[in-house]
């Protein structure tokens, strides 16, 4: 647990370092992110790789749990609601309906080429 | 006189907890469990967003104490923290659907490409109509993408990174809620669909919401948000310009 703990924190670290070293982007957890995959893509060539087994627990336990860690700033969000209520209706038409388009366009896009490369599902 | 003095010892006591951190983080996980309890008992419906459920909680005991929020985050950020970590955890489901990815690497590209863009022109057309000015638009364009990279790109702009934080919360919002059954009502089943669109539209909340569904969905989800990061960075500015 706090051995991969450690590791997320370090790759974070690193990805931090990066982001604000070069300007960047792309936020210091993202690379972060892609830092941690090379890690472990990488380790799988080396003629014996490490037991990476050691992230699950950490890396589980904080995906399993995503949704408590939006709550913080959730709660601030209710409190500047004020400026959403400035533009009205404009805003909220234009939040909603363009979460739908993006949603949809995303999802029948993604369904296309996978039908056109005749890829299958998968549940 | 003993009577009074305990009175106000009572009130010293709460003066004092409502002050450490340990009062608000309490509440904000109590609120949590509360609501997964909530969402649980009407069978996870997707209007019973957990998120939301919990955070009506939060911000009600706020009002109810007349707490201003700066004391609430105090306690609270200890799980604010934790939200960069766990976009650096996406790596773990990432490597180990590493195979179902690479298989899917055209279909996202496109996916990518032309949901990065529909969310963002027609949020911004649809502002324009309205006749929203340009620096709201501003921090409108990146409401797709995670709060951090969107503050970024607004205040990169001309917006009010706030403002953009705030809009990015209420896109999640509503992209978590309308998912599942928008999915349904198009018929599709394809859960790296699914997933690949809940996290490019509506970043972290959608992710979220897609782990809750499905592990595959979840993973995708992770991608497009990572992606869309780096995707709305690029383009965020030239449609703006382009726009107005």
């Amino acid at each position: 647990m706090i051995q991969g703990a450690a590791l997320i924190l370090l790759c974070q670290l690193a990805g931090e370092a990066v982001a604000h070293g070069t300007g960047l982007p792309l936020p210091g957890p993202v690379l972060g992110m892609i830092l941690l995959l090379l890690l472990l893509l990488l380790n799988d060539t080396l003629p014996r790789p490490a037991d990476t087994g050691f992230l699950a627990p950490a890396a589980d336990g904080l995906l399993t749990n995503l949704s408590l860690l939006f709550i913080p700033a959730g709660v601030g969000v209710v409190g500047r609601l004020d400026v959403i209520q400035a533009y009205g209706l404009g805003l909220a038409v234009a939040l909603v309906a363009s979460t739908i388009i993006g949603l949809v366009a995303t999802a029948l896009t993604f369904a296309a080429v996978a039908r056109l490369l005749r890829q299958e599902a998968e549940a | 006189m003993s009577g009074a003095s305990d009175a106000l010892g009572d009130f010293g006591l709460w003066v004092y907890l409502s002050r450490t951190p340990l009062l608000w983080l309490t509440v904000t996980l109590m609120a949590y469990v509360v609501a997964d309890r909530i969402s649980a008992a009407i069978g996870r419906h997707p209007l019973a967003n957990t998120v939301l459920i919990a955070v009506a909680l939060a911000a009600g005991m706020l009002a109810a104490t007349g707490t201003p929020y700066r004391t609430y985050f105090e306690g609270a950020q200890f799980v604010h923290f934790l939200i960069g970590p766990a976009t650096v955890a996406l790596a773990l489901p990432l490597y180990r659907n590493r195979h179902t990815v690479w298989r899917a690497i055209l279909p996202m590209g496109a996916a990518l490409l032309v949901g990065a863009l529909a969310a963002m022109i027609s949020a911004l057309l649809i502002a324009r109509a309205f006749g929203i000015p340009a620096p709201v638009l501003a921090a409108l364009a990146p409401k797709s993408v995670t709060a951090g990279v969107a503050m970024g790109i607004a205040e990169g702009m001309g917006g009010d990174p706030a403002l953009a934080a705030v809009l990015v919360l209420i896109t999640g919002a509503i992209g978590a809620v309308t998912v599942t059954p928008l999915m349904n009502a198009l018929g599709l089943r394809d859960m790296r669909a699914r997933g690949f669109a809940a996290g490019l539209a509506a970043h972290g909340l959608g992710t979220a919401r897609a782990f809750h569904v499905n592990h595959v969905a979840g993973t995708f989800a992770g991608i497009a948000l990572a992606l869309n990061a780096l995707v709305t960075a690029i383009l965020a500015p030239i449609v703006l310009r382009a726009l107005l």
